[in-house]
């Protein structure tokens, strides 16, 4: 094995093709404990894509991703979930149906069998950490809502609550601030620095104002490859990043 | 009163629903139609273990087989061979070239009982094949859908497929199975002679006991998480399976759970009808109980029961005078429903209801009925956060 053992997550020569279009291409990217790194690059770059790869959504054609030493590629979706890292949608994927509470009830990590979900209790543990992580995503007056009811950005909250519950040590988000309004844009950015003190998140964004506000390290990937990494100053100063992306 | 138990029971209207059905099915019902007509209830009620089957696969898991003629008929088939096999002793079949084995083996030139039949000599063995058969059914078809990630229309038409080919399979093994006229001639269990009233009666009893202790257990799923995650399953079955879930075993568990049930509606529909053929199992039935189902309310597993009951009801009154006109009327009606009515006899129940409580003013009910008042106290929590640390 490799250098792969420092990192929390080490993607290594990743590649996906689908029908010859290679969306990602021989990408390499490593992630240390508890850093907050985005991901940015013009629209196909492939940045959801890489998300995809590392939940287990696409298959990856060749290449190694490593997450805490273990092979992630060929695991069913929900063992990746279980291992550790939780992805956020780009559009809030709740359930409508159910109240914040509830939603936020079933992404509690225990009891994700069959009979463990017959069996569950609704113990105070339970209760005390649904409460926990609502008050962090500004949702605790609303946990007897059903979902369906929220604001857009109260359901994108809701989803990172529901991300919280499981207690991954690798949180991806998918646009996690689209549609908000700017004082929403705002608790969003503290709630970031807030969870990422003892994780790792790793974020797509577009809005470089936000962008700037967050980051650790930045990426950009361009046409499945990347194309520059490090801060954020160094990224605005890079002229094939100006050329590409931040220039348009 | 104990968590488990306030769960299944479904609170104070849920005790109040199901006491009026049980009193109905109980009480009502047999002190008032004469035994022929009773039977004929319970003939129906033994398609609402189908129904409710349905509630929990069709209306909670989003799932919909419209092949669960075949777990219907195979717990009937697994019952008919134990009361075939009775009622084949060797001094009431002395007259066929082989005595001891079914009539219609005989007739097919078998001089031996095939060994699949075998077991089903023993009346626990049968009784337990009865559930276990088409449950380890469901758990083959639906690990090898699930699990590939088929589901919505192509999952309904692979059952429908499924369905004709065990129809038209046991239909084409005569010798076997009895082929289309099914196993008839069916007379004692365990020496009990199954035709007699006063049998009618007990089976209709046990019958109602087993369909209300099929929804105490279809609530019971409904109120656990469980019940939770199919519904959310439904709405984004991604978030479900990216929460740590594997999606597929719910469904193969739901699935086997409605096939068991079909089962024991299966065995008592043997029981109290005396026969079962394979017009029981292929498209035609399967798609009637979906019917059934869907005209009580495909979320209500106790309106699954009134929506048989009614359709059964309209069916014998209407084909007994128009025959032919029957099965267009059926067609409307599952029309109507969906498009009008797509919560069903349930639906319309509960509307009724909550116009009720708004007309009486003490009513407590109307007070925390639909959470649209929280909802301007949430954006006014947005616009005031920038407090919030």
């Amino acid at each position: 094995m490799s250098s792969s053992t420092n990192f929390l997550l080490a993607i290594e020569d990743l590649t996906v093709s689908f029908d010859g279009f290679k969306a990602v291409d021989s990408l390499s990217l490593y992630m240390d404990r508890n850093e907050l790194r985005v991901i940015i690059g013009p629209n196909g770059a492939g940045k959801t894509t890489v998300l995809d790869l590392i939940c287990g959504k696409t298959r990856a054609t060749s290449g190694s991703i490593k997450f805490k030493d273990t092979e992630m590629v060929g695991m069913p979706e929900y063992q990746i979930v279980r291992t550790g890292i939780g992805r956020k949608f780009q559009t809030p994927s709740i359930y409508e149906n159910l109240t914040v509470f509830e939603n936020l009830e079933l992404s509690y990590p225990t009891g994700r069998t069959v009979w463990g979900c017959l069996g569950f209790r609704r113990s105070q543990a339970v209760i005390e950490r649904i409460h926990a992580v609502a008050d962090s995503v500004f949702l605790k007056e609303l946990l007897d809502v059903e979902g369906a009811f929220l604001s857009h950005g109260q359901k994108q909250w809701l989803e990172i609550g529901m991300l919280l519950m499981q207690d991954p040590e690798l949180l991806m988000l998918d646009e996690p601030v689209a549609g908000m309004s700017p004082a929403e844009r705002e608790q969003t950015a503290l709630l970031l620095k807030r969870i990422s003190a003892d994780r790792s998140i790793l974020i797509i964004e577009h809005d470089m104002e936000f962008v700037q506000r967050i980051a650790h390290k930045v990426t950009v990937l361009h046409l499945g490859k990347i194309l520059a990494e490090g801060s954020m100053s160094d990224i605005q100063h890079n002229e094939r990043v100006q050329e590409v992306y931040l220039g348009h | 009163m104990n968590k488990f138990y306030k769960n299944i029971l479904g609170g104070k209207a849920g005790i109040i629903g199901l006491a009026i059905l049980a009193v109905l099915l109980l009480v009502v019902l047999p002190s008032t139609l004469q035994i022929f007509r009773l039977n004929l209830v319970g003939k129906y009620l033994t398609y609402a273990f189908v129904s409710v089957g349905l509630v929990l696969l069709w209306g909670n898991a989003g799932v919909l087989s419209l092949g669960q003629g075949i777990f219907f008929g195979l717990g009937g088939y697994c019952m008919a061979m134990f009361l075939k096999l009775e009622a084949s002793d060797p001094i009431t079949t002395k007259i066929q070239s082989t005595p001891g084995i079914p009539d219609f083996m005989d007739w097919n030139q078998l001089t031996a009982l095939p060994s699949f039949w075998v077991p089903f000599k023993s009346l626990p063995f049968s009784l337990f094949a009865v559930v276990a058969v088409p449950a380890l059914l469901a758990f083959i078809l639906g690990s090898a859908m699930f699990k590939r990630r088929v589901g919505g229309v192509y999952f309904s038409v692979i059952t429908q497929a499924f369905a004709l080919i065990l129809s038209l399979g046991i239909d084409g093994n005569q010798g076997l199975t009895g082929g289309r006229n099914g196993i008839t001639d069916l007379r004692t269990l365990w020496g009990w002679d199954i035709r007699s009233e006063s049998a009618q009666y007990i089976i209709y009893f046990v019958c109602c006991l087993l369909l209300i202790g099929c929804i105490l257990v279809g609530r019971f799923v409904v109120s656990s998480r469980m019940g939770r995650l199919l519904l959310a399953m439904k709405d984004r079955e991604d978030r479900v399976l990216f929460s740590g879930y594997d999606v597929a075993s719910f469904k193969v568990f739901v699935y086997c759970l409605s096939a068991a049930m079909c089962g024991i509606g299966g065995a008592l529909f043997v029981l109290q009808v005396g026969f079962i053929s394979p017009s029981l199992v292929g498209i035609v039935p399967s798609i009637e109980m979906v019917i059934f189902a869907a005209v009580g309310g495909k979320m209500s597993l106790l309106g699954a029961v009134y929506g048989t009951l009614a359709v059964n009801t309209g069916k014998s009154l209407f084909s007994e005078n128009f025959p032919q006109l029957w099965l267009f009327l059926m067609g409307g009606l599952f029309i109507a429903v969906v498009m009008f009515f797509p919560n069903g006899l349930a639906g319309l129940w509960e509307s009724a209801l909550s116009r009720l409580s708004r007309l009486s003013p003490r009513s407590g009910a109307a007070k925390k009925t639909i959470p649209m008042p929280a909802i301007p106290q949430a954006s006014n929590l947005v616009e005031t956060e920038p407090k919030l640390p």
